[in-house]
C-alpha cells in the first residue's frame, strides 16, 4: 500500500478549557475521497484549520503529502488547498479577478485562461465580471471552490462544500470532486448531509466526542448497524442520529 | 524572490480596493481641508499673519493630521480584510506570510501619498506658496514618506487586534489631536508652562519645524534630527509590536 496523502494520530486540541478534539486517528489514502462526518461542534472545522495549518495542534501528529503540518508548513501549503466553511473571497473583486489573483499568487501560467475555465466550469461565466458582492451564496460558494482548485493541489479540504447550493450546482461540485479524485488528488471533505457522503465518499469517518469512533466504506459503516455494537450506539443519542440518517438517507428527499 | 512577487501581487489587490472606492482618499483628504479652511478663514482673520502667510505656516501641521486620518483607513481595511476568510486562504496557500501584511503597508504608502497631494493642492488654491527649491520638496516628501510607513506600522497593530470596526479606525484620533498640541497651529511660546514643554519636545512639533524650513527654503536645523530620531523610533517599535500581533494572531 502507498503512503497515506493525509495521516493523523493521537491529534489533540482544545480552546481554553474545551476540549475539542482528544486523540484523533485518520488515514486518508491518496487519490481517494474521504468524508467527516460529525454533529455541530464536534470539532470538524478545527481538525481540518489544522491539517491546513491555520491552526497548531497541542499534541499528536498530522501529516499531508508526506509532511509533518506542525514542522513543515510551508511544504504542506504547497501541496494543499483550501475551501473553507466560510467563503474566503474578495468581495470588491469580480469572480474572474478572485481567479486571477489565486492563480497568480500560484504561479499557474497564463491565468487568464485559467479563470475563463473555471468560471464556465462552475456556470459563472456571465458573472464573472461582475464584484462578488453581488453574487448569490451559491454564486459565492461556486467561486470559493473554483479558486480551490488552482494550480492542482495534491490534496484538497473542503468544509461543507456545499452547503446552501442548490441541487442542480450541488451535482456539479459532485461531479468536479469525483474528477479530481480520479485525477489522483486527494479529498477531504465535510458534511452535514449524509447523501452527500454517501454518494460521493469512498470511505466516511465520524468525529464524536473527539474521536474518530468509526471509519470504513459505507457497506462497512451499514454493517454496524445490525452488529452487537447497537446497544452502544443507543447510549449515544447524537451518535445514534448519524447512525440512523446514514442507513435511512434513501427515504430522505 | 518570491515573498516580493507575492507581495506585488498583493499589493495589487489591495490598490485595487482603493480604486474601487476612491472615496476613502477623498474623506482622508477632507478633514484635513476642513481644518485648513477653518484656520485660514475663520480663525486666521484673527491673527495679523494674512491669510497666505498663515495657510503656509499651517501646511506642515495640516498634512501630519492627512497622513493620521489616511493610515487610520489602513487600520480599517486591516481589520475588514481579516473579518473575511480570504486572509485564511492567503494563509493556508504557498504564499510568503510577510507579504501579506507588507500588502497593506504599501497600499497605505501610496493611498497616504496621493491625499497628502490633494490636500497640497487645496493649501496652494488658498494661498500656501513656497519657495523651496526640488531638493527640499523632495526632502519634505521623504520625511513624510517615513512618516507614513511609521504610522502604519502603528495602525496595523489596531487593525490585528481590533475586535469592532470602531476600535480599528479609534487609535487614530490621539494622532489627529497631537499636532494641534505643537508648533502646527500657534508658536509654542504662546502656551502656558507644562504644555509647552509638551508640545516642545513631542514629535509633531519636530516634524512639523523640520518640513516648514525646508518649505520656506530656510535651512534646517537640529529639528530634522530630532524628528528623523523620533520617526524611526516610532517605526521600530510599531514594526515589534505588529509582527508579535500578526503572530499571535494567526497563531
Ligand atoms: N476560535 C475558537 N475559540 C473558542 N472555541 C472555538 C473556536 N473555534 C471553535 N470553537 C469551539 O470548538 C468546538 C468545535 O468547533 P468546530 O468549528 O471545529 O466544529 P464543527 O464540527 O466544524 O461544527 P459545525 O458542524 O457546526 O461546523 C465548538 O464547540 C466551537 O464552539
Ligand atoms: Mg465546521
Amino acid at each position: 500500500m502507498t503512503a497515506p496523502a493525509i495521516a493523523v494520530g493521537g491529534l489533540r486540541h482544545s480552546y481554553g478549557d474545551l476540549d475539542v478534539l482528544e486523540g484523533v486517528d485518520l488515514e486518508v489514502a491518496p487519490g481517494t475521497i474521504h468524508a467527516l462526518l460529525g454533529s455541530n461542534g464536534a470539532g470538524k472545522t478545527t481538525l481540518i484549520r489544522i491539517l491546513s495549518t491555520l491552526l497548531k495542534a497541542d499534541a499528536g501528529e498530522a501529516r499531508v503529502a508526506g509532511h509533518d503540518v506542525a514542522s513543515a508548513p510551508a511544504e504542506v501549503r504547497a501541496a494543499i488547498s483550501l475551501t473553507g466553511q466560510h467563503s474566503a473571497v474578495d468581495d470588491v473583486l469580480s469572480g474572474r479577478e478572485n481567479l486571477v489573483l489565486i492563480a497568480r499568487l500560484r504561479r499557474v501560467p497564463d491565468p487568464g485562461a485559467v479563470a475563463d475555465a473555471l468560471l464556465a466550469r462552475f456556470g459563472l461565466t456571465e458573472a464573472g465580471a461582475r464584484r462578488a458582492s453581488t453574487y448569490s451564496g451559491g454564486m459565492r460558494r461556486r467561486l470559493d471552490i473554483a479558486m480551490s482548485l488552482i494550480g492542482d493541489p495534491r490534496v484538497i479540504f473542503l468544509d461543507e462544500p456545499t452547503t446552501g447550493l442548490d441541487p442542480e450546482a450541488r451535482r456539479e461540485v459532485w461531479a468536479a470532486v469525483r474528477a479530481l479524485a480520479d485525477g489522483g488528488t486527494t479529498v477531504l471533505l465535510t458534511t452535514q448531509t449524509l447523501d452527500e457522503a454517501e454518494h460521493l465518499a469512498d470511505r466516511i469517518a465520524i468525529l464524536h466526542e473527539g474521536r474518530i469512533i468509526v471509519d470504513g466504506t459505507l457497506a462497512e459503516l451499514k454493517a454496524l448497524i445490525p452488529a452487537p455494537t447497537v446497544e452502544y450506539v443507543e447510549k449515544q443519542p447524537s451518535l445514534e442520529e448519524v447512525f440512523l440518517a446514514v442507513v435511512g438517507a434513501k427515504e430522505m428527499p | 524572490m518570491t515573498a516580493i512577487a507575492d507581495t506585488a501581487i498583493l499589493t495589487g489587490r489591495s490598490l485595487r480596493h482603493i480604486t474601487r472606492s476612491p472615496d476613502t482618499i477623498i474623506t482622508t483628504a477632507l478633514m484635513p481641508i476642513a481644518f485648513l479652511l477653518l484656520f485660514v478663514y475663520v480663525l486666521g482673520g484673527a491673527i495679523d499673519a494674512g491669510a497666505d502667510r498663515y495657510a503656509t505656516y499651517l501646511l506642515p501641521g495640516i498634512l501630519v493630521i492627512t497622513i493620521a486620518s489616511s493610515v487610520s483607513y489602513t487600520a480599517f481595511r486591516l481589520f475588514v480584510d481579516l473579518q473575511g476568510g480570504i486572509f485564511e486562504r492567503f494563509h493556508s496557500m504557498p504564499v510568503a506570510r510577510p507579504a501579506v501584511l507588507w500588502a497593506h503597508v504599501l497600499t497605505s504608502l501610496v493611498a497616504t501619498l496621493v491625499s497628502l497631494g490633494v490636500v497640497v493642492l487645496a493649501a496652494l488654491a488658498m494661498g500656501f506658496r513656497s519657495s523651496a527649491g526640488l531638493g527640499a520638496w523632495l526632502a519634505t516628501a521623504g520625511i513624510l514618506a517615513f512618516l507614513t510607513l511609521a504610522l502604519t506600522w502603528l495602525a496595523i497593530l489596531p487593525g490585528l487586534t481590533a475586535t469592532t470596526v470602531e476600535g480599528a479606525s479609534a487609535f487614530a484620533y490621539p494622532l489627529i489631536l497631537l499636532p494641534f498640541v505643537s508648533s502646527a497651529f500657534v508658536p509654542t511660546e504662546t502656551m502656558p508652562g507644562p504644555v509647552r514643554w509638551f508640545a516642545e519636545n513631542q514629535p509633531v512639533t519636530a516634524v512639523v519645524d523640520s518640513v516648514r524650513a525646508l518649505l520656506a527654503g530656510e535651512p534646517v536645523g537640529a529639528d530634522l534630527a530630532v524628528a528623523l530620531a523620533w520617526i524611526a523610533g516610532i517605526l521600530v517599535v510599531a514594526y515589534a509590536l505588529a509582527k508579535a500581533a500578526y503572530r499571535r494572531r494567526i497563531g
